[in-house]
C-alpha cells in the first residue's frame, strides 16, 4: 500500500507547516511560567499544610507541573490559567470578606451575599459564571458556522475568542462552586465534578479547550461549529436539568464518593469522553465533505486527508486518558466496593466504549483502514459513549450512585 | 500475508529479520495455520467487537438475582434458556470466560511472534538499503548538490541528529548512505500495552470466581440454597482457609456479636468460606448532614487472630477498608440486629379503638387471632431514617426525613401476606400531620399510603376514639335518632307516637349504613342504599334525590358523631377550620379501611436500635498482577501514540556536476504528522546542502 495522493499534496506545501516546532527549546517565558506555577504551590503548601496528606501534596505539585507542561506546550493556556487563577483568587477573597476564618455561612446567608455584591451576582459567583459560560459557547458554534459560511476569517476569530472566553467562565464557576460548598456548609465541600449538573460542565470545558488545540494544531477553524454543535447540546441539556430540576443546587457527597479518587478519575474521563465527541463531530464534517465532493470541489472545510488524521489524533487521546480513567475508576472500586472490577454497569460500558476505540485504532493502523468508514465508526462511537455517559444512568441501575435522572 | 507485515511495508525489502509474519502459504502445518489464524489482526479485531457486544448483555439484564424473580420475568422456558446460556451470571459464564481466555491467547501470540523482531528491529539501521528500495518509498525527495559527497555526511549528520535521529554512516566506493532512526522506544511500547493486557486479564482471572466453579463442576463443594444460620450449613458448602485463592463474599454481623464466616454468592445459592479470624462489632454508625442524607457509614469492628489469639480494634468505613491477614474487609451495607419494639395494636373493627401492647424485635414472629382467624406479624425491619422526596407548594422537590420506621408482614392463615411500613411519628404535610402506614400488596409492588390524622396533640387517640364511636352501633342510633328528632320537630306537627316509631326505623336504617361505610367503605354504602331504593320503585330523578338525601343524612350523621367525639375528648363546642380538616382527613382514612387490608393498626411507640453491618471479606492475590499491568498499559500506550518510531536515509551518490542525493523516509504510523515534518526536513536538508530539487530518476 502507498501513501495516498492527499497525503502528498501538503508535503508541497510549505504554509502548511504545523505551527509546532518538534525541537521546540525551551525559553524564559517558560522558564519564568514554570517558576510562578510552582512558587504558587510552594505557597499553597505552606499556607495548607496542616490539611494536607500525601496524594494531595503531590497532587498539588503535580498540577502545577502539568500546568507548566501545558504552558510549553500550548503557550496561550498560560493565559487562561493566568485570567482564571486571578479571578478566581478574587472570587474566593470576596467570599472571604463574607465570612471569616473561612467560616461555613449557610445557604441562605450565602444567597444574600452573592445578591448583594455586584460582581459576585453578576459574574463571579457559580451560577452567574456558568450562565457566561453557557451564553458564550451558545453564540460560539453559530459565529464559526457564519465565518466558515461568509468565508470570514474575522467571525472566525470572534468565534474562537467565545470559546476562550467561554472556558474561562466555566472554570472561574467551577472554582467559584467549590469554594461555595464549603460555604453552605464546611460538611458538604467538595470539588465539583460529583454530579451530572456538575460533570456537563465539565465536560462542556474540556471538549471546548481540545478542540481549541486542534484549531490551533491543524490553523484551521472551520470544525469550530460542528464541534461546539456537541457542546451546546450538552448545555441545552444542562440548562433543561438546571431549571426542570434545580439540579444546580450544591448537595453533600453521599459516602461512596467522599474519596481522592474522584478528583483524578473524573477529570480524566471527561478528557476521554471530549475527544471522542469531538472525533465524531470531526467525522460528522468528514462525511458532509465526502458527500459534496470531497477536496477540490469545496474548500471551506480542511481537507479529507486533514480531517481523518484529527479523527485519528483526537480518538487516540481520548483512548489513553480513557484509560487511565477507567484503571483509576478501578482503583477507586477496589477500595470502595471491594474490588476492582465489579461488572457494575457503568464499569462494563466503559469497558464497551475503550474495547470500541480499541478496535477503531487497530483497523486503522495495522489493516491501514482509512476515510469513510473510520468516519462512520466513530460518529457511532459518540453513541455508545453516550450511553456509557447518560443512558447507563438513566436506564440501567447500578453501583455508581451518582447522577440518577 | 498476515497484517503486520502489510503495516511493515513501509520497510525496505532486502532487511527480512524486520517482516515478522512473512510466512510462506504454501506448507503450512496445521499448528501454524492456527497460530497464524491467531495472530491475525482479523481475530483481534473480531475479539474485541465480541467481546463489547456480550458485555452489554449483563448491563441490560440485571445480574445474580434470584432464579424465582427470572423466572416470574421470563417464564419457564426463556428462563431454562438463559439459565443454560449462563446468562444470570454472564461475566462468569464459561462462554465468556472463554472468550477472555482467547483474547489472552490472541494478544499473546501476537506479541511472540511481533516482540523479538520488533526489538531487534529498533537496533539496526538497516545500513543495507539499496537504492531501488529506497525508491519505493512514499516519502523521498531527489535533489543536487554541487558539493562532494564526503564533504556533505557531517552537516547531514548533523541536522539528523538536530532532529532526533541517531545516524550511522555506510561508504562505499560508489555511495555513501547515511542511515537515522528514532523513536525506538514506541516498539517497546507496542509489547509494554500488549503484555499489559496479557497481565491484567491473567491478574482478573485469577480473582475470578474460575476456582469456585471448578470446585462447583467438581463437587468439592456444593451449593447451599436454604436460608439456615451458619452452624446448620453442612460442611459441604464450606470452603476451608486457604481453600480458595481468591473470593469476594459477605456477611452481616450485628452490633455485640461475631462473624468469622463469609457468604459467597453461587448459582442460586451460596457457600460459606472459613476466615483465619473472628470479626467482632462493637458498633455499627451513620453519621447524617443536616439534610439528613448519610454522610457516613462506619463500622467499629475487633478482630482476632484465632492462630494467635492476637486482637486489635479498627474502624472500617466506606472508602476506607481494612487490610488484615492477607484479607480486605469493606463497608458494604448495613441493616438491622433485631432492634427491640413496643407497640400498640388497635383494632379496625369490631370492637375498634382498643389498644393491646406488644412488644417484639426485628426478626421475631408474633401470632394473634382476630374474629377467630389466625395471623401472624412477622417483624422484619426497622430504619432510623427515611428520607423522601417531597415536592413543596411551589412544585420543588425536597428531600425530608419521615423519621423513624418499622416494617412488618401481616400473615393470613392462608399464608398470604401484606408488607407494611408503619412510622413512629406523625408526619407533617402541609401543615397538617397524620400516622403513615406504607401498604405493599405484593412484592416489588407499588408502596401506598394509608393516612391517618393526628389531633391537635399530635397524638392518634381522636382519630381512634372517632373510630370506636362510629363502630358502636347503638350509639350511632342514638346520634341518628336525634338528628332525626331535631329536623322534624322543627318541620311540622304530626302526632308525637307516629314520629318516635319513624324515627327509630329510620335510626336504625341509618346506623346500618354507617356501619357499612366503616366496615366496607363508601362504595358499599352507595350500594346498599342504591339496592334499598330500588324496592321504592321511584323514578329517577326521584331516586337520585333519595340518594343524596340519604348520603346527606349519613354524613350528618357521621359530623355529629365526631363533634360528639371531640366534646368527649376535651369538652370541646365549637367546630375550627382544624377540626373541619380532620374530619374530611378522618372521612378519607376510613374510606381507605376496607382496601388496608389489616384487622389492627399496629402503632409503633418505642425501641431501642440494634444495627447490623454488611462486611465484604475478599482476597485478591491478582490485584497486585492488575495494578503492574495497569501501569505498563498506561505506559506502553503513551509510548506508543506520542513517541513516534521514524527512520530517514540519506543516500550520497556522486556525479559529474557534484553529488546526487535521494531522502526517504518511513514512519509505521502514516499520519499527517510525518508528511509534514518530512517535508520540512527536506528543505532544511537542501538548505544545509546548498542543493536544489531535481526530478527523480530512475536507478541504472
Ligand atoms: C484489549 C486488547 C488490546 C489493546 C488494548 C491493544 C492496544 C493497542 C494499542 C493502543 C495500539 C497502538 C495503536 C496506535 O498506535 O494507533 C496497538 C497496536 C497494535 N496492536 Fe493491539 N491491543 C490489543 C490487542 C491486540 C491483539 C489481540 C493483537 C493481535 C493481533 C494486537 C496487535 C497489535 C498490533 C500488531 C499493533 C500495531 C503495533 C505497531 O506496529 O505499532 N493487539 N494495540
Amino acid at each position: 500500500m502507498s501513501v495516498p495522493k492527499e497525503h502528498m499534496m501538503p508535503m508541497l506545501d510549505a504554509s502548511l507547516k504545523l505551527n509546532k516546532d518538534p525541537g521546540r527549546r525551551i525559553g524564559i517565558a517558560d522558564v519564568l511560567y514554570t517558576l510562578i506555577a510552582l512558587g504558587a504551590a510552594v505557597f499553597a503548601y505552606y499556607h495548607y499544610r496542616e490539611y494536607l496528606w500525601g496524594p494531595q501534596i503531590g497532587m498539588l505539585f503535580g498540577f502545577a507541573i502539568g500546568v507548566s507542561f501545558l504552558g510549553w506546550l500550548w503557550p496561550a493556556t498560560r493565559w487562561l490559567v493566568g485570567v482564571v487563577a486571578v479571578v478566581s483568587l478574587f472570587t474566593v477573597y470576596q467570599y472571604g470578606l463574607y465570612a471569616p476564618g473561612g467560616e461555613a455561612v449557610g445557604r441562605i446567608k450565602l444567597h444574600e451575599i452573592q445578591e448583594g455584591h455586584f460582581f459576585l451576582k453578576f459574574f463571579l459567583s457559580s451560577p452567574a459564571a456558568t450562565m457566561w459560560m453557557v451564553t458564550l459557547f451558545a453564540l460560539a458554534m453559530p459565529t464559526y458556522f457564519f465565518g466558515m459560511w461568509r468565508r470570514s476569517v474575522f467571525a472566525e476569530k470572534v468565534a474562537s475568542a467565545l470559546v476562550w472566553s467561554g472556558i474561562a467562565m466555566g472554570f472561574i464557576g467551577f472554582f467559584a462552586r467549590w469554594r461555595e460548598s464549603y460555604l453552605i456548609n464546611f460538611d458538604y465541600g467538595h470539588i465539583p465534578v460529583s454530579n451530572l449538573y456538575e460533570v456537563f460542565v465539565v465536560f462542556s470545558v474540556f471538549t471546548s479547550l481540545l478542540y481549541l488545540y486542534y484549531e490551533r494544531r491543524y490553523q484551521t477553524r472551520a470544525l469550530g461549529g460542528f464541534v461546539m454543535m456537541v457542546v451546546t447540546a450538552a448545555l441545552a441539556f444542562l440548562m433543561w436539568y438546571q431549571f426542570s430540576q434545580a439540579a444546580n443546587t450544591i448537595e453533600p457527597l453521599v459516602p461512596a464518593l467522599k474519596s481522592w479518587w474522584m478528583k483524578i478519575h473524573v477529570p480524566a474521563n471527561f478528557i476521554g469522553y471530549g475527544s471522542f465527541a469531538i472525533s465524531a463531530m470531526v467525522g460528522v464534517a468528514y462525511l458532509i465533505k465526502e458527500k459534496m465532493g470531497g477536496d477540490g470541489v469545496n474548500d471551506r472545510l480542511p481537507s479529507l486527508a486533514v480531517m481523518d488524521d484529527i479523527m485519528y489524533k483526537s480518538i487516540a487521546l481520548g483512548f489513553a486518558f480513557f484509560t487511565i480513567a477507567t484503571i483509576l475508576g478501578a482503583m477507586w472500586a477496589a477500595e470502595a466496593w471491594g474490588g476492582y472490577w465489579s461488572w457494575d454497569p457503568k464499569e462494563t460500558w466503559a469497558l464497551i466504549v475503550w474495547l470500541n476505540y480499541a478496535a477503531w485504532l487497530h483497523l486503522r493502523l495495522s489493516k491501514g483502514w482509512r476515510g469513510t468508514a473510520m468516519a462512520w465508526w466513530s460518529v457511532g462511537g459518540l453513541l455508545v459513549t453516550t450511553f456509557a455517559f447518560l443512558g447507563v444512568n438513566m436506564f440501567l441501575s447500578g453501583l455508581h450512585s451518582y447522577g440518577k435522572l | 500475508m498476515s497484517d503486520i507485515s502489510r503495516s511493515a511495508e513501509l520497510n525496505p525489502p532486502k532487511s527480512a529479520e524486520a517482516q515478522p509474519g512473512a510466512v510462506q502459504h504454501r506448507s503450512q502445518s496445521v499448528t501454524k495455520r492456527i497460530l497464524l489464524w491467531l495472530t491475525s489482526m482479523n481475530l483481534a479485531v473480531t475479539l474485541l467487537v465480541i467481546l463489547a457486544i456480550a458485555s452489554v448483555i449483563g448491563t441490560v439484564l440485571k445480574q445474580n438475582e434470584s432464579f424465582n424473580s427470572y423466572l416470574d420475568v421470563f417464564g419457564p422456558f426463556w428462563f431454562a434458556v438463559f439459565r443454560n446460556l449462563s446468562l444470570y451470571d454472564v461475566y462468569s459464564a464459561t462462554w465468556f470466560v472463554a472468550i477472555l481466555l482467547f483474547l489472552v491467547a490472541s494478544t499473546s501470540s501476537c506479541v511472540a511472534r511481533n516482540a523479538p523482531a520488533f526489538l531487534r528491529d529498533i537496533r539496526s539501521f538497516r545500513l543495507n538499503a539499496q537504492e531501488k528500495s529506497l525508491r519505493a518509498f512514499a516519502h523521498k525527495a531527489d535533489m543536487k548538490s554541487t558539493a562532494k559527497p564526503e564533504s556533505l555526511v557531517a552537516p547531514i549528520q548533523a541536522l539528523l541528529e538536530r532532529a532526533g535521529f541517531k545516524s550511522r554512516v555506510k561508504t562505499q566506493p560508489h555511495e555513501i548512505l547515511i542511515s537515522g532512526r528514532k523513536g525506538g522506544l514506541n516498539r517497546i511500547g507496542y509489547v509494554l500495552t500488549h503484555v499489559g493486557i496479557i497481565v491484567i486479564l491473567l491478574g482478573g482471572l485469577l480473582d475470578s470466581k474460575m476456582q469456585l466453579k471448578l470446585m462447583d463442576a467438581l463437587g468439592m463443594v456444593k451449593v447451599e440454597t436454604a436460608n439456615i444460620p451458619v452452624s446448620e450449613v453442612p460442611a459441604a458448602s464450606k470452603i476451608h482457609v486457604g481453600g480458595l485463592q481468591a473470593f469476594r463474599g459477605t456477611v452481616n454481623i450485628p452490633e455485640h456479636k461475631w462473624g468469622d464466616v463469609v457468604f459467597i454468592g453461587l448459582k442460586d445459592g451460596y457457600v460459606v468460606q472459613e476466615l483465619p479470624f473472628k470479626i467482632f462489632v462493637n458498633k455499627f454508625s451513620i453519621e447524617h448532614y443536616d439534610t439528613g442524607m448519610p454522610k457516613s457509614y462506619k463500622s467499629n469492628v475487633t478482630l482476632t487472630n484465632k492462630e494467635t489469639g492476637q486482637e486489635i480494634t479498627k474502624t472500617i468505613e466506606v472508602n476506607h477498608p481494612l487490610h488484615y491477614m492477607g484479607y480486605n474487609i469493606f463497608q458494604s451495607s448495613f441493616g438491622d440486629g433485631g432492634t427491640k419494639l413496643k407497640m400498640k395494636a388497635w383494632q379496625l373493627s369490631g370492637k375498634a379503638g382498643v389498644a393491646q401492647p406488644i412488644d417484639s424485635a426485628v426478626f421475631d414472629k408474633k401470632r394473634f387471632d382476630f374474629n377467630n382467624q389466625n395471623y401472624q406479624l412477622e417483624f422484619t425491619d426497622f430504619r432510623m431514617y427515611n428520607i423522601n422526596p417531597v415536592m413543596d407548594d411551589k412544585g420543588v422537590v425536597h428531600q425530608k426525613n419521615y423519621g423513624p420506621s418499622v416494617t412488618f408482614k401481616l400473615r393470613n392463615a392462608a399464608g398470604e401476606a401484606i408488607e407494611y411500613q408503619n412510622y413512629f411519628l406523625p408526619i407533617s404535610f402541609k401543615g397538617h400531620q397524620y400516622y403513615l402506614s406504607g401498604v405493599k400488596r405484593s412484592i416489588g409492588g407499588q408502596e401506598q399510603y394509608l393516612y391517618i390524622p393526628a389531633d391537635q396533640k399530635g397524638s392518634i387517640d381522636t382519630f381512634m376514639a372517632y373510630l370506636a364511636m362510629l363502630s358502636d352501633q347503638a350509639k350511632m342510633q342514638q346520634i341518628a335518632a336525634r338528628l332525626i328528632g331535631d329536623v322534624s320537630s322543627s318541620v311540622d306537627g304530626k302526632s308525637a307516637m307516629s314520629n318516635e316509631k319513624l324515627t327509630q326505623s329510620a335510626s336504625a336504617s341509618i346506623a346500618e349504613l354507617v356501619h357499612v361505610f366503616v366496615q366496607q367503605g363508601f362504595p358499599a354504602m352507595q350500594a346498599k342504599i342504591e339496592s334499598a331504593l330500588a324496592q321504592r320503585k321511584l323514578s329517577p330523578e326521584a331516586s337520585k334525590k333519595a340518594e343524596q338525601a340519604s348520603i346527606s343524612v349519613v354524613r350528618s350523621v357521621l359530623e355529629r358523631a365526631f363533634l360528639e367525639t371531640l366534646a368527649a375528648q376535651d369538652g370541646k363546642q365549637e367546630f375550627t377550620d382544624k377540626d373541619a380538616k380532620f374530619f374530611d382527613d378522618a372521612m378519607d382514612a376510613i374510606s381507605a379501611l376496607p382496601a388496608y387490608g389489616s384487622p389492627i393498626f399496629v402503632q409503633p411507640t418505642s425501641f431501642e436500635q440494634i444495627q447490623s453491618t454488611g462486611l465484604e471479606v475478599s482476597r485478591a492475590p491478582g490485584a497486585i498482577w492488575v495494578t503492574i499491568g495497569s501501569i505498563m498499559l498506561v505506559i506502553g500506550i503513551f509510548m506508543n501514540f506520542y513517541i513516534h518510531y521514524r527512520r530517514q536515509w540519506v543516500l550520497l551518490k556522486p556525479d559529474e556536476k557534484g553529488t546526487r542525493i535521494l531522502l526517504a523516509g518511513s514512519d509505521i504510523r502514516k499520519n499527517i504528522d510525518f508528511d509534514k515534518d518530512f517535508a520540512a526536513f527536506s528543505s532544511e536538508l537542501m538548505a544545509a546542502t546548498e542543493s536544489k530539487p531535481s526530478e527523480s530518476e530512475r536507478p541504472a
